[in-house]
């Protein structure tokens, strides 16, 4: 379909902007490695300090780069399928807003004043800035869909009544009504604890309290990354598998969606079980649910593998007995039409069944005991944000800045070997990080000065070889996104050859049934809400009213001595305590 | 849905329902249990090691940017040791290598765990939480004997 010239423009700024950060994020990324393995001994390279660094690479992979390419994404899926403009006012309030709060944030964090990662614990206080950047660019990704997505659906189901939407309109839609729920507790957090401990309007700060609305937050977003990449999953990869492939079944993915909607929520507490304060039995049910919600991701396994399969069958009679000799016929190196993005999907999918069990083990209550904040844990997510979200987001990147420019794809032989190189590199260091992690290897460290250095009386030689096999992993992970890049900017950079066409592949679905219980979205959101809310009062209860004995005044990096000044009233309150 | 989607369906949820059955087991049968949310205990301004007993320890472990107190504890092989942790300052994480004691240091708050140190050897300690510039540099260590 032809695409309006602002929208088509706002839309490439959407994917350009954030990929151009991305190769700032990569860079501290891969000087990660380097740091952690003591190739680089320093506590800082080129003016940029391990810890700024680490909160660089944090923030724009994780935060920056997922949210505006999900926005991105979500428009142009909303604009392909409902065949509704999007209203230019909107989006240019959007992207002002978020790449406002963006160059904000990055200013604060650039010029280090943010030191704190992107869990942003307090104590540790960070610039007024990086709050009030991060808060622009919530505000700005959750606009469209208030103001674009939410009236061109309605007017679309006025128009076609008693018609399913379209699936990915639906999965989009699900994910971004997520997004605007999870960002209840973060923007409490920020508006009412750091924002005015930053600004100095108060001098002290409840750090659980703290944490665990920040977690109340930061483990449903790792579902709102993911969902994108499952509406890609279901919508285009069958298509593009053999050019007429089918979704196995519409029902199933629809439900998967609901599922997420309703378990996604009560699980933070599971980033918590280490913590005093909050009681375990909360814990424990917060665990449980966490298993819950591997459920649909199950049911998504299913459902891709058996429409590739299905799709495989259809276009190739010979495999039709087969009960593996089909997978053989997956294009998995091809440049032919639209083929080469199958190889982002295939590697995606491949780490990510690593990142699912890794999760379920991260998750497992008394086993998460062993590997809690030890390099396991960015073992595991850098299998499932740092593969399949990542990979299906390059993908579909490079495929929409194709369509919405009009530019043929340039060097796609080094974008089809891309996800391969990503997903080899991606792989062993999941397995350096993780085997560390058993080992006790910390995160978030600057091990090369301390631990990992021969002449520290800190040395622990054990570490040594899988921070070394993690330097090579690196290496491999950024020679993949070189390839792509050389790709994506050798395509933005290039003339166009014809004129801008945007055309999503869609896979029919091969069992298409009604489910009428899951066409009205309000019931489950206001159910979904409510269980949230629930979920975690007795948590609310206990990092407030009974764990906790008093408040916190707030640091910085630098220094062990408090940059507000904590009250008197701290006094009274420790005395409060031991009456208690 | 069809035969197959039920089938996938029914043993994911069996699958995970299992797992569940296992974690829920071992925490309330075998207790292995998570530490848990301290109420009783005020939030201490200095490290100690307390012996009650010949093989019976309770260390008041304080973390603060960037070092812990006490620093160096030497026990005898076989002691049971209570654990109590809290900062002084900032988030900070305390993990004792190759045991299961792996705790948050809240400040504000107290945090507990229980260990048996039945192996003689060194057990190096490490600060796991970020906690500022000298993070890397924060570490104790238990001397078994």
């Amino acid at each position: 379909m032809k695409v309006d010239k602002t929208i088509r423009n706002i839309l490439v700024a959407e994917i350009v902007f954030p990929i151009v950060l991305l190769v700032f994020g990569i860079y501290h990324g891969l000087m990660q490695v380097l740091y952690r393995a003591g190739v680089i001994k320093d506590m800082s390279v080129a003016g940029i300090e391990y810890y700024q660094g680490l909160t660089l690479h944090g923030v724009i992979n994780a935060i920056v780069f997922t949210t505006i390419i999900i926005v991105a994404l979500g428009n142009i899926v909303f604009l392909y399928y409902l065949k509704k403009p999007l209203r230019p006012a909107v989006q240019w309030l959007s992207l002002i807003l978020m790449f406002g709060g963006t160059l904000m944030a990055a200013w604060a964090m650039f010029t280090g004043k943010a030191n704190v990662l992107y869990t942003f614990y307090p104590p540790l206080i960070a610039h007024w800035t990086f709050y009030l950047g991060a808060a622009l660019l919530i505000v700005g990704s959750i606009v469209p869909l208030f103001f674009d997505w939410l009236p061109n659906y309605i007017a679309w189901k006025r128009e076609n009544p008693g018609q399913k939407v379209p699936l990915a309109v639906y999965g989009m839609f699900v994910n971004h009504i997520m997004w605007v729920i999870m960002v209840v507790p973060v923007v409490i957090e920020v508006l009412f604890q750091l924002l005015p401990l930053s600004l100095g309007l108060v001098q002290e700060i409840n750090p659980s309290l703290a944490r665990t609305l920040f977690w109340a937050f930061g483990h449903p977003v790792v579902y709102f990354w993911l969902l994108p990449a499952y509406v890609m999953l279901y919508t285009v990869l069958p298509k593009i598998v053999t050019g007429e492939g089918k979704l196995y079944s519409d029902g199933a993915a629809r439900l998967v969606f609901i599922l997420f909607l309703i378990l996604s929520f009560p699980v933070g507490l599971h980033h918590q079980f280490t913590e005093p304060g909050i009681t375990n039995n909360y814990k424990l049910i917060h665990a449980l649910f966490t298993l819950g919600v591997a459920v649909p991701s199950m049911i998504t396994a299913f459902t891709v593998a058996a429409s590739l399969e299905y799709s495989i069958k259809a276009k190739y009679p010979e495999t039709k007995d087969s009960y593996l000799y089909w997978l053989a016929k997956i294009p998995y190196i091809s440049l032919e039409g639209n083929r080469w993005l199958v190889s982002y999907f295939m590697a995606g999918l491949f780490l990510f069944f690593v990142g699912g069990i890794t999760g379920i083990i991260n998750a497992s209550y008394n086993m998460n005991q062993v590997v809690h904040n030890t390099s396991f844990v960015p073992g595991h997510f850098h299998t499932t944000v740092g593969g399949l979200v990542t990979l299906v987001f390059l993908g579909m990147s490079l495929y929409f800045l194709s369509q919405l420019t009009g530019k043929e794809i340039r060097f796609k032989g080094l974008a089809v070997l891309a996800p391969w190189l990503w997903w080899q590199g991606m792989l062993i260091f999941e397995y350096a990080m993780s085997v560390a992690g058993f080992h006790g290897f910390p995160r978030r460290t600057n091990t090369g000065i301390s631990y990992l250095n021969p002449e520290s009386p800190l040395y622990r030689p054990e570490w040594v070889g899988y921070a070394e096999l993690s330097v090579f992993a690196g290496v491999l992970i950024v020679v993949g996104f070189v390839f792509w890049a050389i790709s994506f900017f050798g395509t933005l950079l290039s003339p166009a050859t014809k004129e801008a066409d945007l055309e999503i592949p869609t896979a029919e679905a091969y069992h298409d049934e009604k489910m009428p219980a899951l066409q009205k979205l309000a019931p489950w959101v206001v159910f979904s809400s409510l269980l949230f809310l629930v979920s975690y009062i007795p948590a609310l209860y206990d990092v407030t009213k009974r764990g906790v004995f008093f408040d916190s005044p707030g640091y910085n990096d630098k220094n062990p001595v408090p940059i507000t000044k904590p009250k008197s009233a701290k006094e009274d309150k420790n005395e409060k305590a031991e009456l208690r | 849905m069809d035969r197959a989607e039920k089938t996938a369906l029914t043993l994911a949820v069996a699958l995970m329902a299992f797992f569940a059955g296992l974690i829920v087991y071992a925490a309330k049968a075998l207790n292995i249990d998570v530490p848990t949310c301290i109420t009783d205990v005020k939030p201490f301004t200095e490290g100690k090691v307390i012996q009650h007993a010949p093989n019976r320890y309770e260390l008041h472990y304080l973390a603060k940017m960037w070092y812990f107190e006490p620093a160096e504890v030497e026990i005898p092989a076989g002691s049971v040791v209570d654990i109590y942790l809290t900062s002084g300052d900032v988030i900070h994480g305390f993990q004792i290598d190759n045991t299961n004691v792996n705790l948050m240091a809240v400040p504000g708050t107290v945090a507990y765990a229980r260990y048996k140190f039945d192996k003689p050897g060194v057990y190096h300690i490490v600060c796991h939480e970020y906690c500022g510039i000298g993070h890397q540099d924060m570490a104790a260590k238990i001397v078994v004997k």
